[in-house]
């Protein structure tokens, strides 16, 4: 930049660029978790415990599987809809009850409303920071996978973007619904709809084992989508429905960020 | 060794500097509402540069409301608001550029220390970091807090947590201070530390928008304010023009028996321009206290102990929004 103490908003009144005011507050971000990183583990640990449980562990009783005509390892199966999880999980958790304690405890946004930067700026670079989150899991866990050889094309480069992409969408619409939270207990409902996404979500069996009205439910949640698209990368089975869920996904994360936009400004702006 | 407040906005201003940048805050008929609960009912205030501003007022009066409307993080219900002659409907991320803000509640974030408060704040107003970082270190310095740059924020005393709160509000060179309450809570050493920090602030030019509760600081600090109550202007001025104007120069504390105060008014009534009634004395509003202390005397009353004193603030204040309890 110019000279010392020239700020985003000059004198010549030039605003910030979104990507300088999402940079800033990840920056605070960064300078707090560099301190506690040690919690990043418990994260990462969980999708590869699956894995190693259900995954190897369990697919020792399943010889060989059947999935779009491609017969794979069970490990190779599940291994992927753990990407997906660990995704949804980081950025949940962290655009939930982080950010609750943040609007709520911390009053962080409130000082940040202060200064020029706005209920978009913290929107976005919540949300950001959710989807880094979950981000990093999916990363060494993709790591984890090419170590255990399940990993079955070079469409798979492509599943991080994908688990960035998950972690927008539940980053998203996680820290919307956490602007409508009240207390604490609130944050069963949370657990209450990822639980279930992350046990039914063609995770571990493949969905076409429902009846089909329940199929079509499950089709329109979003961790299935995720799964279904990391799963599609990791195993180099790309349709045309990939496109879909890529669609799908980006148009949610999207409508969640506006929304935690126009209800930080409605919540904190009075 | 005095230490000068850095700055670089607050330069004296030029001949050449047209009248209009002269309004750092300008409100007329200003309202705000929430709901039906009116808490500003249309003010008209404006703010000069250089000066420093109170607003004084009972809980409850709307003072921090129109702060909030005045630091553009809070829509004006109705009225016209100018701040740095600016719109904060249309214009709010480039005032709020220009200003610092020190809020009630000193909301220091946890999570980073003493000095990365101070970094990380700069950067919200775009500042590169090698400049927010020569400035941290000016800002530490003037509020004496160097020596804490790496401790905790949970571990310092109230009055340093309100000085971080002030330095962390410098940070951007700001042309307007809003401080909301700033020495509420703290003792009076603290207190004391704080005015010293806002003087030398208000000589660097920098313009100080307050609210306060306290008399006192309000005569130390103010060159104008505004009384208020109810969410409308009770009455305006330096706070020499509002003792004269609504109180006497002195006032005469008469201390009775339990329970004679009501009987013995009506006997001094004509000695003083007004007499107010409290449980435990009378108050006579007068303009030379020692003489109508002689007058009562020569009436055969023996007051059980007087106090004759110059007007305050208090005085004025207390008449205009009453001794009644807000709540």
């Amino acid at each position: 930049m110019s000279i010392a103490g020239a700020a985003l908003v000059d004198a010549a009144g030039r605003r910030m660029g979104v990507t300088r005011s999402t940079g800033v507050l990840l920056g605070r971000h960064l300078t707090v978790f560099s301190r506690n990183w040690t919690f990043f583990v418990t994260g990462f640990a969980e999708p590869v415990l699956y894995l190693l449980s259900i995954g190897v562990g369990v697919g020792k009783l399943i010889p060989s599987f059947d999935v779009g005509g491609h017969t794979i390892a069970y490990a190779a199966f599940v291994a992927p809809g753990m990407l997906a999880a660990s995704a949804m999980n980081g950025a949940v958790m962290d655009a939930t009850f982080n950010v609750f304690f943040r609007l709520k405890y911390q009053k962080l946004y409130d000082q940040i409303l202060a200064t020029p930067l706005t209920t978009g700026d913290v929107a976005r670079s919540e949300i950001t920071w959710a989807l880094l989150r979950g981000g990093v899991y999916s990363a060494g866990f993709l790591v984890v996978m090419s170590l255990f050889g399940l990993i079955h094309s070079w469409w798979a480069l492509l599943a991080l973007p994908a688990a960035l992409l998950i972690g927008f969408a539940f980053g998203a619409v996680g820290m919307a619904l956490t602007t409508f939270m009240k207390s604490w207990q609130d944050f069963e409902y949370i657990t209450l709809s990822t639980v279930p996404m992350f046990l039914f979500s063609a995770t571990f069996f493949p969905a076409s084992t429902f009846p089909t009205w329940l199929q079509w439910v499950i089709d329109v949640t979003p961790l299935y989508r995720g799964v279904v698209l990391c799963r599609e990368l990791t195993t180099g089975q790309v349709t045309w429905g990939s496109g879909i869920s890529l669609v799908y996904l980006i148009v949610l994360g999207c409508l969640g960020m506006v929304l935690v936009g126009k209800r930080l400004e409605r919540l904190l702006l009075t | 060794m005095p230490y000068e407040y850095p700055s670089v906005t607050a330069a004296p201003q030029s001949p050449g500097v047209p009248a209009a940048t002269d309004s750092m805050v300008h409100a007329r008929g200003l309202r705000k509402t929430f709901g039906s609960f009116e808490a500003v009912r249309g003010i008209d205030v404006d703010v000069h540069r250089g000066e420093a501003f109170g607003f004084l007022g009972p809980n409850g009066a709307g003072k921090s409301s129109t702060m909030r409307m005045i630091a553009a993080v809070s829509p004006v219900t109705a009225g016209t608001l100018r701040v740095l002659g600016m719109d904060p409907q249309t214009d709010g991320p480039l005032i709020r550029a220009r200003l610092g803000v020190c809020p009630q509640e000193d909301s220091l974030d946890p999570d980073l220390r003493v000095r990365e408060n101070l970094l990380v704040y700069g950067r919200y107003f775009g500042l590169s970091r090698r400049a927010v970082r020569a400035r941290a270190d000016e800002l530490l310095e003037f509020a004496q807090l160097t020596d804490k740059a790496k401790a905790k924020v949970d571990d310092l005393s109230g009055g340093m947590k309100r000085r971080l709160t002030i330095a962390r509000a410098l940070i951007n060179d700001p042309e307007i201070l809003l401080l909301d309450e700033p020495t509420t809570g703290l003792d009076p050493q603290a207190r004391h530390s704080l005015w010293d920090k806002l003087f030398r602030l208000k000589e660097q030019g920098v313009t100080i928008v307050l609210t306060t509760h306290y008399m006192d600081e309000a005569e130390q600090l103010c060159d104008r304010l505004v009384v208020m109550d109810k969410g409308a202007i009770a009455a305006e001025g330096s706070p020499l023009e509002l003792i004269r104007e609504h109180s006497t120069r002195e006032v005469a504390e008469l201390r009775f028996g339990v329970g004679q105060h009501e009987a013995l008014a009506a006997r001094v009534a004509d000695l003083a321009d007004r007499v107010e009634v409290l449980p435990d004395r009378l108050m006579l509003y007068t303009e030379h206290g020692e003489e109508t202390l002689a007058q009562v005397h020569g009436r055969g009353l023996r007051p059980l102990a007087v106090l004759v004193r110059r007007s305050t603030l208090e005085d004025v204040f207390l008449k205009l929004t009453g001794r009644s309890l807000v709540d």
